[in-house]
């Protein structure tokens, strides 16, 4: 049952040191302010999935909480490189990271497979591709009934995962509108979960324009809800607030460099309160 | 009377003129989402236009920065998430065309978006897969368009990220519910098609103004000719003007935000 809590105390109870976490949200719904708390709690050794780690976990890189990134497509989006990935991954700092790259349909396979309960994915997938040499987690299986050589990846079950949506009710109940992305699939693969939002309603099912089908994430299926107003920028929370390009922008100025990173980092994560 | 236009507006003209009616796109960020906006925008109406974030029949007014920009959201006929957009839309083999970019390309038309140099000591690190290595494989045919050069236009890619026909030209052969591959190539110089029996990139159309000459240059393998190779036709008034107009709404909703 979710239970409500403070951002810091969330991520302080749920993070650990080591941990296996994904910080979901398909370009939409990014937790940004969830990232920064992970940041400005220290953890360290982490190992991050994301399909699209963006600029979250660029930052979440740079500032050394990463140990291994497990991802599809690592750059800022319309922009160009994401500078402190490959600043770990080609020269090792802040210190080497371990990367573990996929196809967006094999992570969004691998997600599903961990919401199911299953060991893995079955995907037709990676025909003529050089990632599975490259990387271990990537096999191909032959169908029992066809014959047909199918790819097979571990399913991903995190020890938490970490998703922003735009509400939750008194009942933690939470409500994700827009691109919904591999959010609900991350918060069923995971053993502990946190959920951020923009608001908290009465309840969900009285709002106006409440739909049956709308995507609603049960609260007794959640762990911990946080309110994080905002807590998505840069990224943009459908019905909320819009992208903040010109933040994905400036960002490519800001990654490129070790010393201005620190700063962006110090000013607007490190010492801007619990809520940044 | 010839109008006054840029190879890069001639290379998105002619991607565009790759879709048609009646086609089910799924579209890549940046030039494919580009040249697909603009067919839906001009010839062809009804293109369907799918995005890898789950957007479905998507209309959007200016062009997203990235696969999932609200815009994408807002005008699509419907969202779905992104498991069912990969598992049933793709795989499910209800994509006619995927249109992609790419940072390298080989003669069999193989694509490198993973990195330049040796995988475990990379000279540059590229973002990835993403949703490339299933659309060429799960569409039914793929076109590619890209900016013509020799970093670019290869012998052989540095890595595979994503099939074209293989290093040898067979990697299709006999593999079971697999698309037909790369059908063109549309670049700012000419269009490449595919040779029928090696499957080796082949100039079929050269944009005008451009020479035999320009293309070799800008090819780092010695590129071959269709013997009967065309002209490929100018872009239009109409075309130029729908283009610019999109690209200055996107330019003004981008700056604004």
């Amino acid at each position: 049952m979710a239970e409500f809590l403070s951002l810091h105390d969330a991520v302080a109870r749920y993070v650990e040191d080591g941990a296996t976490v994904a910080m979901e949200g398909f370009t939409h719904l990014i937790p940004f302010a969830a990232g920064h708390e992970v940041i400005r709690q220290g953890k360290r050794d982490l190992t991050l999935i994301r399909m699209t780690p963006d600029l979250v976990y660029d930052q979440l890189i740079g500032a050394g909480c990463a140990k291994t990134v497990i991802f599809s497509w690592g750059g800022n989006p319309g922009v160009g490189s994401l500078h402190r990935l490959r600043d770990a991954v080609e020269k090792g700092w802040p210190h080497k990271v371990e990367i573990l790259e996929h196809s967006h349909a094999a992570m969004a396979c691998a997600f599903e497979a961990g919401a199911a309960g299953l060991p893995l994915a079955v995907l037709r997938g990676y025909v003529g591709s050089e990632l599975p040499n490259v990387n271990d987690q990537i096999k191909f299986i032959e169908c029992p009934f066809t014959g047909e050589r199918l790819a097979a990846v571990p399913a991903v079950r995190p020890d938490v995962s970490i998703v922003h949506a735009q509400k939750a009710d008194r009942a933690g109940n939470v409500l994700v509108e827009g691109i919904v992305g591999v959010q609900k699939e991350a918060v069923l693969a995971a053993k502990q979960s946190i959920v951020t939002v923009e608001e908290i309603v009465d309840d969900l099912t009285t709002l106006p324009d409440y739909h049956p089908n709308a995507c609603i994430i049960p609260g007794w299926a959640i762990d911990a809800i946080a309110v994080a107003e905002k807590g998505s920028l840069p990224s943009y929370a459908h019905g909320h607030y819009p992208r903040d390009n010109a933040f994905y922008k400036d960002w490519d100025g800001i990654a490129r460099d070790r010393e201005a990173f620190t700063q962006w980092l110090d000013d607007n994560v490190m010492n801007a309160g619990e809520n940044a | 009377m010839s109008l006054d236009y840029t190879s890069a507006e001639m290379m998105t003209v002619t991607a565009a003129r790759a879709l048609e009616n009646g086609m089910t796109c799924f579209v890549g960020i940046g030039l494919p989402s580009e040249a697909a906006n603009l067919a839906r925008l001009t010839h062809a109406p009804e293109v369907v236009l799918i995005y890898e974030s789950g957007t479905l029949q998507t209309k959007p007014d200016v062009l997203p920065l990235s696969i999932g920009d609200g815009e994408l959201a807002e005008s699509a006929l419907t969202t779905v998430s992104v498991p069912e957009m990969f598992r049933y839309w793709l795989q499910g083999g209800k994509i006619s065309v995927g249109f992609l970019g790419t940072a390298q390309i080989d003669r069999y038309a193989n694509l490198n978006t993973t990195l330049i140099g040796d995988y475990h000591d990379p000279k540059v690190r590229l973002p990835g897969g993403g949703g490339a290595p299933e659309i060429a494989t799960n569409a039914g045919e793929v076109f590619i368009t890209l900016k013509h050069s020799k970093r670019a236009f290869v012998k052989d890619v540095d890595f595979v990220t994503t099939l074209g026909f293989g290093r040898d030209g067979k990697g299709r052969d006999g593999v079971p519910h697999i698309g037909r591959g790369p059908t063109r190539v549309i670049t700012d110089l000419c269009v490449m098609k595919p040779d029928a029996e090696t499957k080796e990139l082949v100039v079929v159309s050269l944009h005008p103004g451009v020479t035999r000459e320009d293309v070799c240059d800008a090819t780092g393998w010695e590129i071959r000719f269709a013997e009967s190779l065309e002209s490929t036709p100018e872009p239009s008034a109409r075309e130029l003007e729908i283009l610019r107009e999109l690209k200055d709404r996107t330019a003004r909703a981008h700056a604004g935000q």
